[in-house]
């Protein structure tokens, strides 16, 4: 495409049916399921298998295998989609590959051990689709996660890719803003700012140079979705940024992203070469006169570079510390340029809200809170992995239809959502519609899309301890009530886990709680007493137990219970003797045993390994 | 120019102007810890914090730093809210669990009434006992940055520097070893509110 200095104006459509003309749908496909989480699970076997036993079968030439992004139901993988049939096999080995060419890719005979089956119905699903998991979800922007190549340009134009740049192009910033104004879409990232407004604010503020910011800095524990977005679709975040840049007036754009992601960083940087090759980016795009470029910034990993000021500061190369704001970085940002950050679920929509427009986006949704959201359903659910709902779908439907329930049998007991400063929500609430107001009402946030489920076995106070201990680590220690604050409440919850509680501990964590929330500079000190407070809020009769009665009733704190054998269940078999790492466990072999309270640790091994759940918990 | 009224008073002052500086002009009083005139503003202490609302906005009224706040048109400002004074307590309270030998900090302290026993008060109460207790991390040092940011805006330097996050910040020199950068000006010992920084002859 390109000759030296100069890039021949591509036409687009044209090169579209050129892709789609070499390419025949009858020709058999092996689309397997990449992704961070399907290597770690075993798809890099498979897919070297398939490279071995296709080249030994001389049918290198005539089957195509391709590796798309994560496919979403991470708990699955290893797992393909053979075409034609769009055959669905999940758990696959390298062992299995040999039988699958054989079989299903030659004689086109379904192999039913490899098809998901329903845990609930015993039935065998054939096609991805159909699968519960996916069933209730709207994939919109993890559709490309199935469809295409992420290193692949060419399959990413062939669904359409880079259409809504030139049409962008040709719509000029101004038509841009309208729709994207029309369509309703609030910011990804969590706090749900208007998009439209973001982007117009930036576009008339005064500068010479603007800068639009791509915020992959996902640092929530458990949110994984622009990981797979970044992974399983590059050039969606690229298109989007390079709209977002035209729109405000920018000529370079920053994508901040965390080391920890090196598939992804590995991902952008081909893509962004490809974008380049073909003139998406760089000089006079598409032969307009509009000039863009796309840099990435790798983060080190700290979660307050998450929060806007933070992630700037670090892309200058400063000591990251939150600032106040006004001015606001659309006034007075990067280098004290106007700009823009914005999500990558943010960013990859705004392509598709370009091609199908303001309606389509907006024709879901609730009456605030348009569009689909992504979470990362993880926890004690039966299915875990990235699902994509529409707005407003009640947290029942998600964990229950989607989730599948809660696993092993257990009791549902909360769920949390918006990472380490969320809130967590009990069963009473699960009706509720997922959408910024409805949640921020609830005590919790939206946030980054995580959403974390808890069963019966949880300890609420834990939980609270747990993520305090967590922001508080990565607060920035800037402002006191944050630095201050929120190791007072920590030192208070730890307190409380041990059975150090007093009467009116509930009582200061509440006040201190929402006097850091008020004095606070940034989000993450006007958050992180969240998950305290709605503990405290949903769940006070536990605090009350740990206090008073120094129990914990999920028998989770360690300080609290005590592990002690069952006489008329114990049958000797010496398991738990063997396994206990401090000789706290004594007997001998086919006689009752007993613990000796002093030695023991209280790790839990030997109620694990009993079989005869003759290990008890008080 | 932008017009805003502070504690009912109208005062009109220059674009970027900030509301600490706007109230100076009027003669009010904002007690301020980690600000500095000649410094950039910085927000970090919370102890000029003041209560801002805009009149018929959606936005409800809201706690700002004045220091690092800029005046804006048709804001009401009210330094001395109940809303303002217990979170200012707050600071109060918790720069006082953190370092209760601090002469500045005990005058603040006296001059909020932290040391008023009142039962209701649950926070204050259990910040009073931390700062009562045999606490080893009991320090002179408020964090406010004065020093670091004397050195490295003023004298241009950067001889110190925080280090660390959350509960673990500390002021330190490059790796704790005497600063190669140092030229001894004494401007962090002189601008610490805390007299927390003693300047020694490096050996």
């Amino acid at each position: 495409m390109k000759t030296e200095n100069q890039i021949e104006i591509i036409d687009l459509e044209e090169l579209k049916n050129e892709i789609l003309s070499k390419r025949s749908l009858d020709q058999p496909t092996v689309i397997i399921a990449g992704g961070t989480c399907g290597f770690a699970s075993g798809a890099l076997e498979v897919i070297d298998a398939f490279r071995d036993e296709l080249k030994k079968q001389n049918l290198d030439g005539e089957v195509v295998m391709k590796v798309t992004g994560c496919h979403g139901f991470c708990a699955i993988e290893p797992a393909l989609i053979i075409n034609p049939g769009n055959i669905f096999y999940s758990g696959v080995s390298a062992e299995d590959v040999g039988e699958i060419i054989s079989e299903t890719i030659i004689n086109k005979k379904v192999i039913e051990r490899l098809l998901y089956t329903d845990p609930d119905t015993g039935e065998k699903i054939l096609h991805e689709e159909d699968i519960p998991f996916y069933k209730k979800q709207t994939r919109r922007l993890l559709a490309n996660n199935t469809r295409i190549d992420p290193l692949n340009i060419e399959d990413y134009i062939a669904i359409d890719g880079y259409f809504a740049l030139e049409k962008a192009l040709s719509m000029g910033p101004d038509k841009i803003l309208e729709v994207i104004k029309a369509s309703g879409i609030r910011g990804r990232g969590g706090a749900g700012f208007p998009t439209n407004i973001k982007w117009e604010m930036t576009k008339k503020a005064q500068g010479d140079e603007k800068y639009i910011v791509c915020n992959a800095d996902e640092g929530d524990p458990g949110a994984f979705m622009d990981r797979s977005i970044l992974e399983g679709s590059p050039h969606s975040v690229i298109e989007g940024m390079t709209i977002g840049g035209f729109t405000i007036g920018a000529r370079v754009g920053y994508i901040y992203i965390r080391k920890e992601y090196p598939l992804a960083i590995e991902h952008l940087r081909k893509a962004l070469e490809q974008a380049h090759e073909y003139g998406f980016l760089g000089e006079n795009i598409l032969g307009t006169d509009f000039s863009f470029d796309i840099e990435i910034v790798r983060g080190a990993g700290a979660f307050i570079c998450g929060e806007e000021t933070n992630l700037l500061k670090s892309i200058e190369g400063a000591i990251v510390e939150a600032r106040t704001k006004p001015p606001f970085p659309a006034i007075k940002g990067l280098w004290d340029s106007p700009t823009v950050l914005n999500n990558v679920k943010t960013l990859v929509s705004i392509p598709l809200i370009i091609n199908n427009g303001a309606e389509w986006y907006s024709g879901i949704g609730t009456n605030t809170s348009k569009g689909t959201i992504i979470f990362a359903l993880v926890g004690k659910v039966k299915n875990s992995g990235l699902i994509e709902v529409p707005m407003g779908m009640t947290l029942r439907e998600i964990i229950y239809d989607i989730g599948g329930g809660i696993a092993r049998g257990k009791k549902f007991k909360a769920v949390q959502t918006g990472g380490p400063s969320g809130g967590c929500l009990p069963e009473s609430l699960l009706d509720m519609p997922v959408d910024y107001e409805s949640l921020t009402k609830a005590g919790t946030i939206m946030g980054s899309g995580g959403m974390i489920v808890m069963d019966e076995n949880t300890c609420m106070v834990e939980v609270a301890r747990y993520f305090l201990t967590f922001t508080q680590d990565e607060s920035c220690g800037k402002c006191t009530p944050c630095r201050e604050g929120t190791k007072h409440m920590l030192d208070i919850l730890t307190g409380i886990t041990k059975g150090e509680g007093h009467e009116e501990d509930i009582a200061v964590l509440e006040s201190m709680g929402s006097l850091i929330i008020d004095v606070s500079l940034c989000g993450l000190g006007k958050t992180a007493p969240k998950p305290a407070l709605s503990t405290i809020k949903y769940f006070r009769d536990e605090y009350i137990e740990h206090i008073r009665n120094k129990k914990c009733p999920a028998k989770v704190c360690k300080a609290l219970i005590k592990f002690s054998i069952s006489e008329d269940k114990c049958t000797g078999c010496h398991l738990c003797f063997r396994n206990c790492p401090t000789q706290a466990v004594v007997g001998e072999a086919k006689k009752v045993h007993s613990i000796t309270q002093e030695k023991c640790i209280k790790c839990g091994i030997c109620h694990e390994s009993c079989r005869f759940d003759a290990v008890r918990i008080e | 120019m932008v017009k805003l009224t502070i504690d009912n008073q109208e005062v009109e002052v220059p674009d970027g102007t900030t509301v600490l500086e706007a109230a100076k002009e009027l003669k009010i009083n904002i007690p301020t810890l980690c600000y500095n005139q000649r410094l950039k503003p910085y927000g970090g202490c919370r102890m000029c914090l003041v209560e801002k609302s805009i009149p018929n906005s959606p936005r409800p009224p809201e706690l700002i730093v004045s220091c690092a706040y800029p005046a804006e048109n048709g804001a009401l400002i009210t330094t001395n809210s109940e809303r303002v004074v217990k979170g200012r307590k707050f600071v109060i309270e918790l720069l006082f669990a953190k370092c209760p030998d601090s002469d500045a900090i005990k005058d603040l302290a006296k001059e909020y009434g932290v040391n008023n026993n009142d039962p209701t008060d649950v926070v204050a109460n259990y910040l009073l006992n931390r700062a009562n207790s045999n606490n080893t991390n009991h320090t002179k040092c408020v964090l406010c940055g004065l020093c670091t940011r004397v050195c490295a805006e003023l004298v241009g330097m950067s001889a110190i520097s925080f280090s660390g996050r959350g509960s673990k910040r500390k002021i330190k020199t490059p790796f704790e070893k005497i600063s190669a950068t140092c030229i001894g000006c004494g401007a962090c010992a002189y601008l610490c509110p805390t007299k927390a920084i003693k300047i020694e002859e490096a050996s």
